[in-house]
């Protein structure tokens, strides 16, 4: 019996994933050959997709990007034996790709079977809750603190310090809360994280249920992540079965329930207090802080809220202790960043990779420039909300500190690249447009100024008082920065600032002259 | 009703509600908000602000094919403008609308996190990725081809 990967990565099946697995099978059968075929999470080599990996005695040995059509020759040319073959690229361990990088929270995405219990624990599954629960919740607390760890959601807020300040709110009960309302374009590592390691997300969860004092937890998955929700819940039940979840977590005194809620399509549900409206059952409008969450959160109840790649990264830090993770990174950024290569990239996906390395690092080395063959242009980084920086600035090590000083933002660590055809006017524009969309409506500078900001932008477009509306739109800015009530509005500025700053060039020459 | 008992009673269980009142009937209905309303005692204009508010609830049916077509910048440094063209010219309907046959309803969507293999689409929650025009004509053709009118 030889044992074939072939992911369920609903990115890996966007491209053919499934009908390359019915190939096999099929093939297999008519071959005589005995095949298991497990749909593992995706490895996160997005270019190579679908990658099918071939356990052999030289260790999983990977194919791709594989078609149904290339599945007879790979069994011809001996790829059951992990045989060379025009798609093989040896073990998958050595791809360079992946060997270059630091796989801390991403260890066993794509490794294992993402719904097989047994499959987790071999994988060192349940080692961090485990050890969690012999610690007291202060020294769960101090354990994150120590480790440097900060919310990877985009804000970059230390989590032990966010977990104490909910232990310590008074308060019978207390709630955790998951954030996987992953809304940036240019980001997928949660999608892929539920998807493919959702057991990890589970036994975090509870562990910040234990650290904080909560006994019950909610994950607020978008609803555009249908395959996430679905596997999600598959691992809530088994979890429930197998005793991790429920009145007595493996077998402690600790009881923990945990629920998923859906999201219904608004991008501002992904910032936290319009998600914990969503999760009450209302309009996904902001609330004013203070109150902090961590004091008066969901249900009015003190509230820990993380994003998912925060919570996976604690089972990291848990398992192999706070000083392992915080000697990755530099400054004030210790451990590693899940960078995500999207767009117009050769090589996109995953690469995990302690902070510190540089923006023309990943786009050189890892993304191998961009899939049209045209040079690069801009690249914008965090998201909807980031900034566009261009090749000047690729010499920026990717930490917090350095990318707001740049006037930048690190985010959830999405990575769009653009070449030399993209007219940075029209993505100025698409961020106010964006704004507007899908502002909550709450406060004026963000409702109003989003649509001010279109029209002022299309008029600079348009060629009319260049100078002038130029000057109006700074000034659209600032307000929308200094007055809006969250990062939606807050933020918008951070691209349209961008491209002022670096490629004022196309606002300058419109595309199209003013009659 | 069955569907809002099997739901209420929770915390803040009008999301999963009307979630399951669409996933059923395909659209939330006015008469079903007005029951919703009255069974969580809400008003009306709560639980038509909560609809109205997620881009995601229709009031209307939609069409047999839910087409979401991504808008976001990763899709768009890959062509994702030129595909939200042809998707409208194509179909001959605007984003938000269903075609008249009712075979298609056509949306954006920003961001189905398919960002390394843009641009992404996605036809009843299937994700589809590097989706060039021909592709989607094929994919929509192939895909509604069963309901189209002969």
């Amino acid at each position: 019996m030889t044992t074939v990967f072939v992911p369920r990565d609903s990115a890996a099946r966007s491209v053919g994933a499934d009908d390359v697995a019915a190939a096999i099978e099929s093939l297999a059968a008519k071959r005589g050959v005995d095949v298991e075929i497990v749909r593992n999470g995706s490895r996160g080599l997005m270019w190579l997709e679908p990658l099918v990996e071939v356990v052999t005695a030289k260790g999983r040995v990977a194919y791709g990007p594989v078609t149904p059509g290339d599945v007879d020759d790979l069994f011809a040319a001996g790829f059951l034996d992990g045989d060379d073959h025009r798609l093989g690229w040896g073990p998958t361990a050595q791809i360079p790709w992946l060997a270059e990088q630091d796989r801390l929270t991403f260890r066993r995405v794509g490794l294992v079977d993402p719904l097989s219990t047994e499959d987790y624990q071999a994988h060192d599954g349940l080692t961090a809750l485990r050890r969690a629960l012999t610690m007291t919740p202060e020294q769960i607390c101090d354990e994150v603190t120590e480790s440097g760890l900060r919310g990877r959601g985009g804000a970059g807020f230390p989590t032990g310090v966010k977990w104490r300040t909910v232990l310590n709110a008074p308060g019978p009960s207390k709630i955790v809360v998951c954030n996987a309302d992953e809304g940036d374009s240019g980001t997928f590592a949660d999608r892929m994280i539920m998807e493919g390691d959702p057991f990890m997300l589970i036994e975090a969860m509870i562990i910040a249920g234990v650290a904080v004092g909560a006994r019950e937890g909610f994950i607020y998955i978008r609803s555009e992540y249908p395959d996430a929700v679905t596997t999600v819940r598959a691992a809530i039940e088994y979890a429930y079965g197998a005793g991790w979840l429920g009145p007595q977590v493996l077998g402690s005194a600790h009881a923990f329930d945990l629920e998923v809620r859906v999201g219904a399509g608004a991008y501002i549900c992904g910032e936290e207090t319009a998600m914990l409206e969503s999760i009450e059952g209302k309009r996904g409008v902001v609330r004013a802080k203070p109150p902090l969450p961590a004091i008066e959160g969901l249900f009015g109840k003190p509230t820990a809220i993380n994003n998912v790649l925060t919570l996976a990264t604690v089972t990291v830090l848990l398992t192999h202790g706070a000083a392992f993770y915080r000697d990755f990174g530099v400054g004030r950024s210790r451990g590693t960043q899940v960078f995500q290569l999207a767009g117009n990239v050769a090589r996109g996906g995953i690469v995990e990779t302690a902070f510190g390395v540089t923006l023309g690092e990943l786009i050189d080395r890892f993304a191998g420039g961009t899939a049209s063959g045209r040079p690069v242009r801009a690249v914008q980084v965090g998201g909807p909300l980031g900034a566009y920086l261009p090749p000047e600035q690729f010499d920026l090590p990717l930490d917090y500190e350095t990318f707001v000083d740049a006037g930048a933002m690190l985010g959830h660590g999405g990575i769009v690249v653009f070449d030399d055809t993209v007219d940075m006017a029209a993505q100025a524009r698409f961020a106010m447009e964006f704004c507007a969309a899908e502002s909550c409506g709450k406060c004026t500078p963000c409702r109003v100024g989003a649509v001010r900001g279109v029209e002022v932008i299309d008029q600079i477009i348009a060629g009319q008082d260049t100078a002038a509306n130029v000057a109006l739109l700074e000034e659209l800015c600032d307000l929308m920065t200094e007055g809006s009530l969250c990062a939606m509005g807050g933020l918008t500025p951070l691209p349209i600032r961008s491209v002022l700053r670096h490629f004022a060039d196309d606002l300058d020459q419109p595309k199209a002259a003013h009659p | 009703m069955e569907i809002i008992h099997a739901h209420a009673g929770g915390q803040g269980s009008l999301l999963p509600i009307l979630h399951a009142l669409q996933e059923t009937f395909g659209f939330v209905d006015r008469i079903a908000t007005a029951l919703v309303a009255t069974e969580l005692n809400l008003s009306r204009a709560d639980v038509y602000g909560v609809v109205n508010f997620y881009s995601d609830f229709r009031s209307s049916p939609p069409g047999a094919f839910r087409v979401q077509v991504c808008r976001g910048e990763a899709c768009q440094s890959v062509g994702g403008r030129a595909l939200a063209e042809h998707a409208t010219s194509s179909l001959g309907v605007d984003f938000g609308e269903t075609t008249t046959d009712g075979s298609v309803s056509l949306d954006e969507v920003f961001c189905l996190g398919n960002c390394a293999l843009g641009p992404a689409v996605a036809v009843n929650g299937q994700l589809r990725g590097r989706v060039g025009a021909d592709d989607f004509d094929e994919l929509v053709h192939h895909d509604t081809s069963s309901v189209r009118p002969t």
